[in-house]
């Protein structure tokens, strides 16, 4: 049954290879390399790369737990409004009423593993020497990565919209606001300055385009909800497609020397 | 075989190419900057939705003397004091990191319940991490005989902005 179906022009037209069996290593390599999503993987790798002791798999695992939070914080936005209004009482429909009311958790969760398992590559990166030549690019890449991961991280925070989320956003933006130069409150901002009239103050500093208000409101939320939900995953995107593609490219895993 | 072309004419040809090229460069530069410029620009809004920084706040004998007013504090964010010989507006905007400190009558202190600063009832901190002391907004009687505060000016006692006559009104 199988074997005709692997005969028809259906299969054949999706699976190039054709249902033959695999007989040489010429057929085995092309099952992969004619795969979009196989062909992402290398065709052989070398014996210590399958070793859990050696990478914890954390790579692979922060990818994983993306993978979920986009899953779930897709289908948290059906139900969640980003306004001052409706945000807090939403975020208790999602546990109260809502069916299967663990996908918020879900999603707290995985955003709280993520910034673990980042951490936790890093650091065996770091401790295997994996940041070496030729992958000090990849390394550069990671890092940029880890950023974007704390500030989906810390974008996320505010939209449950209750005291915490609403006082830490509060205490981690005024830190923008001490930014040198371009902070109101920053070393450097009364020097951008023509005679009286300051060019940086508290409605044009770089605490005021993060919050697109003088204080966390209507403004932030929004602005918080779309770097959250639509730009700044769509950086992170970017950046993993150039780190996977660099892991290949640098020569696969690095390996005890 | 063909013979190479004579040296003079392909070292115009050469020029005029990286001229063009040269133009066509800072060109695209000059665009892609001017939209950089552009959305930056839009992300500052030039009408804000949030409460007018400046409000009337009653007449002077309203507020008792040694009084700590939380009247404004939730809508403007404004404790008015009262003391001896003036009254003043403090901002409710600890100047650690911009949480909303309480006020405690029995131990006549501000308390702010993020990281614990404490300030006497003249805004100036007398513990925990909070730098420098509250700061103080203008304060002015308009021909009515009401108080105005205006948000906008903002009063610091490190600088020695507090001996400033619009900092306080004088009762």
């Amino acid at each position: 049954m199988l074997e005709k179906f692997k005969q028809t022009q259906f299969y054949r037209a999706i699976f190039r290879t054709g249902g033959a069996p695999i007989a040489t290593h010429k057929q085995r390599i092309l099952v992969t390399l004619n795969n979009v999503f196989l062909h992402l993987h290398p065709v052989r790798i070398p014996k210590h790369a399958v070793k859990i002791k050696y990478t914890w798999c954390m790579g692979g695992l922060s990818f994983f737990v993306f993978l979920v939070l986009t899953v779930t914080g897709i289908l948290l936005m059906f139900y969640y409004r980003p306004t001052i209004e409706y945000a807090y009482g939403d975020v208790i429909d999602m546990k109260e009423q809502v069916p299967l009311g663990l996908m918020r958790e879900i999603h707290r969760w995985n955003a709280h593993l993520m910034v673990i398992t980042v951490w936790l590559h890093m650091f065996r990166v770091f401790m295997t020497g994996s940041y070496k030549p030729p992958r000090e690019f990849n390394w550069m890449v990671g890092v940029v990565l880890l950023i974007l991961t704390m500030l989906l991280s810390f974008t996320g925070y505010l939209l449950p919209w209750d005291q915490l989320a609403i006082w830490a956003i509060t205490v981690g933006s005024n830190m923008a606001g001490a930014t040198p130069m371009v902070g109101a409150a920053g070393p450097g901002s009364s020097l951008l300055a023509i005679g009286d009239v300051n060019f940086v103050h508290s409605a044009s500093d770089a605490r005021f385009v993060m919050l697109g208000g003088r204080f966390v409101g209507e403004g932030a939320l929004l602005r918080f909800y779309v770097l959250h939900c639509i730009a700044l995953p769509f950086v992170i995107m970017i950046f993993m497609i150039v780190h996977f593609w660099r892991i290949r490219k640098d020569g696969g895993i690095s390996g005890p020397t | 075989m063909s013979t190479p072309k004579p040296q003079t004419e392909q070292s115009t040809e050469r020029r005029t190419f990286i001229k063009w090229f040269a133009i066509g460069w800072a060109a695209f530069a000059a665009i892609v900057g001017g939209y950089a410029t552009l959305i930056l620009r839009y992300l500052f809004p030039n009408v804000l939705f949030e409460p007018k920084q400046s409000f009337r706040a009653g007449a002077t004998n309203e507020y008792a003397l040694g009084e700590v007013s939380e009247r404004f504090k939730d809508k403007h964010g404004v404790w008015i004091v009262r003391d001896q010989e003036k009254i003043y507006a403090l901002a409710t905007v600890c100047t650690h990191l911009g949480c909303t400190p309480n006020w405690f009558p029995n131990e006549n202190k501000f308390k702010c319940p993020c990281h614990g600063s404490g300030f006497y009832t003249t805004g100036v901190n007398f513990e925990g991490p909070a730098p420098r002391p509250l700061e103080r907004y203008k304060i002015a009687l308009n021909d009515d005989g009401e108080i105005i505060i205006d948000k906008t000016k903002k009063f610091q006692q490190e600088k020695g902005e507090w001996s400033d006559p619009d900092s306080f009104l004088l009762v």
